[in-house]
């Protein structure tokens, strides 16, 4: 397969993912924000735009912060690099270059979700923005359908492994930011708890019914990183993620006899995630272990990119 | 717009189906117009969901739109079709010896046949591949021919695409589509598969390597998914089973090319491009392309991997050198063209830029080096203020342009708002060549003018397309 055409694929994953992810937050942040704890609507967006990675970028817009102006950013805002619709459309792009390497309803599934927002200049109120962002995740959930049913062949292993790049970051930012803004200083883990805020971080990785089947013991902090960071059958955990993504490379090393780097970082960290106890992650601090994990993240996506000559 | 009335390719002059096309005429009468309808919006809508689409230049928002197809097919009898490939290949042989021997010994110059400063002089005349010779002195390997009609048996050749034509992914899309929507038409005539063109075109590029090689790697070079026939390139890489490439895939090393892929370099035998000449290569053409090879025209020089078609073909492409094509077929062959050129006047000569001044609400004036339907007067429809800004143009730099009658094209039943109307039509065969032999795929590209009257078929100014059905015996009657 052309390196490029391989870039693209993996792109594709990427991008589709990060336009569900971040759909998924603008909708549980506007579920915590209408749950109306007064003054918090600001603090609510501000967390948004962290876990997105977006403080700055709207800073730069010079708007007001507000559930509006944060809505219409996340999703479609050109100004947003990685806004739904930003995403959508870098997503379709390389899907038109590739359309070669792509199944037919992987194509249609992407083209699809690009027409939900093509053409929408305001997300409305926030009812407005919640049906489209139904829209959204149901069309996510179609591209994902579609991927299953693609030939195991090198197609597939570059969407699937760009798809499991941009999740492992994601769901590490999320639980970062959100341990970081919900645990004020000198509060301890396991103390004072914001029920709907933990619901809110399950909402976004649709995993609130999950939780309640492995955890029977109820809402605690670190049970929802445990969950997010360890356990193997839950799809959007870091574990999960590395799992599937040193199986993905072995797999396209198979097929084009090369090895390397990314997959000795993608063991290694595997190795480690496979090993860990919830407290040896707690114990040096969870925003140190996750900046660390987020940094390991990003050298494996450029690693990868070498190994296949991305150009 | 011309006052004599056009020749019908259904209904002939008269009122009755001409001999052999009666069961079109009776599917005509017989299908309802709503059912029609049905099934012409049924093909536009799988079109629209395959993305078979083409862009736009100069419009941004609609940067894809499909063609729009009609339902109702053009159809050529047996033996107009028997004439009709005769003189593509004639022609066709005829433009590959003519552009071997431009770039090689300049007989034709030299016998007087044609002046030396229309070729030499020429900006498609391709100064660095003088001197090299593709493997048996093959050029064009891929020509789209443009033929009009203007009665039963009066065929001319309009243009020679020798350059990169494209819309033969039409020809075979078009026929997937009839081939589900009118399943009847098939039973009724004979009609010869078009298929096997990804196949023979395939055949066509592995005959090109430079070095024989054993199971040649073929690609096919595109400028990238934002050129206007993308989807031909994506079409026809995925139906030849070959590698889509852009510019930046490709890298060349000690003049040998090789494309860039997840396993490493692999070496490239054929390029079948897709982009103009002066984009292939940044060292040699436009520096400033972003779509070409740095190096790719050193290799191809040093004999090192084929480029389908060759560099330099524009020259027989040129509407120039296009005036003189009788004479070159004369001069190659030694036959008479089978296939006649439409008139044309030079207007670089002084006598026949008089006569094209004096009369030009009746002619229409092309650009020499224009194409898509840019840059034309088509004077009959145009208004007073448009035919004095070609005047000017024409004073000004008279050997840009030559000009034609404004000729009857003739007509074919169309699907229109206001149910069946004649509608004028052109014909696009894609003919291939190789060393021992030249190929034409028995149908084309029928484009259709979709407003009234209008004669212009170009897709960028409003054109649609039809199925070209050639019958495959002697159905004819007559």
């Amino acid at each position: 397969m052309l390196s490029r055409t391989a870039a693209n694929l993996y792109w594709i994953g990427r991008y589709m993912e990060r336009a569900e992810f971040n759909a998924s937050l603008v909708e549980a942040t506007i579920r915590l924000d209408s749950l109306g704890v007064r003054n918090q609507s600001d603090r609510t967006w501000k967390s948004a735009l962290a876990v997105a990675g977006a403080t700055a970028g709207f800073a730069a817009t010079g708007e007001n912060l507000g559930g509006f102006a944060a809505r219409r950013y996340l999703t479609l805002s050109d100004a947003n690099p990685s806004s739904v619709r930003s995403s959508l459309a870098a997503a379709r792009d390389n899907a038109r270059a590739a359309r070669n390497a792509l199944s037919r309803e992987g194509w249609e599934a992407i083209n699809r979700a690009w027409l939900t927002v093509r053409d929408r200049s305001s997300p409305g109120g926030s009812q407005a923005t919640l049906t489209m962002t139904d829209a959204l995740r149901a069309e996510a959930r179609g591209f994902e359908g579609a991927l299953m049913r693609m030939l195991r062949t090198e197609s597939y292993w570059f969407v699937r492994l760009g798809q499991m790049i941009e999740r492992a970051g994601s769901t590490a930012r999320l639980l970062d930011v959100k341990y970081y803004l919900l645990l004020p200083e000198g509060e301890p883990v396991g103390g004072t708890l914001d029920r709907d805020q933990w619901n809110t971080i399950l909402h976004i990785v649709s995993a609130r019914l999950a939780y309640r089947l492995l955890y029977p013991e109820g809402l605690r902090p670190w049970l929802v990183a445990d969950l997010l960071i360890l356990r193997s059958e839950m799809p959007r955990s870091l574990h999960f993620a590395a799992a599937e993504t040193v199986e993905l490379l072995a797999e396209c090393g198979a097929r084009t006899g090369r090895q390397g780097e990314a997959d000795r970082i993608a063991r290694q960290r595997l190795t480690m995630l496979e090993t860990a106890e919830i407290g040896d992650v707690f114990q040096n601090g969870l925003h140190e272990w996750l900046s660390r994990f987020i940094a390991d993240n990003d050298a494996l996506g450029r690693a990868i990119a070498a190994q296949f000559r991305f150009p | 717009m011309a006052k004599r009335a056009a020749f019908d390719e259904l209904w002939g002059k008269g009122s009755a189906a001409r001999p052999g096309f009666e069961p079109l005429a009776e599917w005509l009468k017989e299908t309802p117009p709503a059912e029609l309808e049905r099934r012409q919006q049924a093909a536009e809508a799988a079109f629209r969901q395959m993305g078979v689409t083409f862009a736009v230049y100069g419009e941004e928002e609609a940067a894809e739109r499909i063609i729009p197809f009609d339902i109702v097919p053009r159809i050529f009898s047996a033996g107009e079709w028997a004439r009709l490939s005769e003189g593509l290949e004639q022609r066709v042989r005829a433009i590959n010896a003519f552009i071997d021997d431009v770039y090689g010994g300049r007989r034709i110059i030299d016998a007087g046949v044609i002046p030396a400063e229309i070729v030499l002089g020429n900006p498609q005349y391709c100064i660095p591949v003088a001197g090299a010779r593709p493997p048996h002195g093959i050029y064009a390997h891929i020509c789209g021919i443009d033929l009009v009609r203007t009665g039963p048996d009066d065929f001319f050749v309009l243009e020679d695409n020798a350059r990169t034509p494209s819309g033969v992914s039409y020809m075979l899309e078009n026929r997937e589509a009839m081939l589900r929507l009118c399943p009847e038409l098939f039973e009724t005539f004979p009609v010869a598969p078009v298929d096997s063109y990804p196949e023979l075109l395939r055949e066509t590029l592995a005959a090109a390597s430079p070095h024989g090689a054993w199971e040649p790697r073929c690609v096919l070079l595109t400028p990238g998914h934002y050129n206007s026939a993308f989807y031909e390139h994506s079409f026809l890489a995925d139906n030849m089973g070959i590698e889509l490439v852009e510019g930046r895939d490709l890298e060349v090393d000690d003049d040998v090319v090789w494309m860039r892929t997840t396993e490493g370099r692999v070496r490239v035998d054929v390029i079948y491009r897709r982009i103009d000449d002066a984009f292939l290569d940044p060292l040699v053409f436009n520096p400033d392309s972003m779509l070409g090879v740095p190096g790719l025209m050193a290799a191809y020089l040093a004999g090192n991997v084929a480029l389908v078609n060759a560099p330099g073909t524009g020259i027989a492409d040129d509407k120039a050198i296009y005036s003189y094509m009788p004479e070159i077929v004369r001069f190659y062959t030694g036959e008479e063209a089978k296939l006649p050129n439409v008139e044309t006047w030079r207007c670089r000569e002084p006598q026949a830029l008089k006569y094209v001044l004096e009369n030009l609400s009746e002619l229409v004036v092309k650009l020499v080096d224009g194409s898509g339907g840019y840059g034309m007067l088509v004077g009959p429809t145009s208004t007073k203020k448009e035919i004095e800004k070609f005047r000017s143009a024409l004073i000004a730099e008279p050997e840009r342009y030559i000009a034609q009658p404004t000729l009857a094209l003739s007509t074919v039943p169309t699907f229109t708002d206001a149910g069946l109307a004649p509608r004028h039509v052109d014909f696009r065969p894609f003919v291939l060549s190789r060393w021992n032999e030249v190929v034409t795929v028995p149908g084309g590209l029928t484009r259709v003018a979709l407003r009234k009257g209008s004669l212009v078929v170009n897709s960028s100014q409003g054109g649609g397309t039809k199925d070209s059905f050639v019958l495959a015996d002697t159905a004819e009657a007559g």
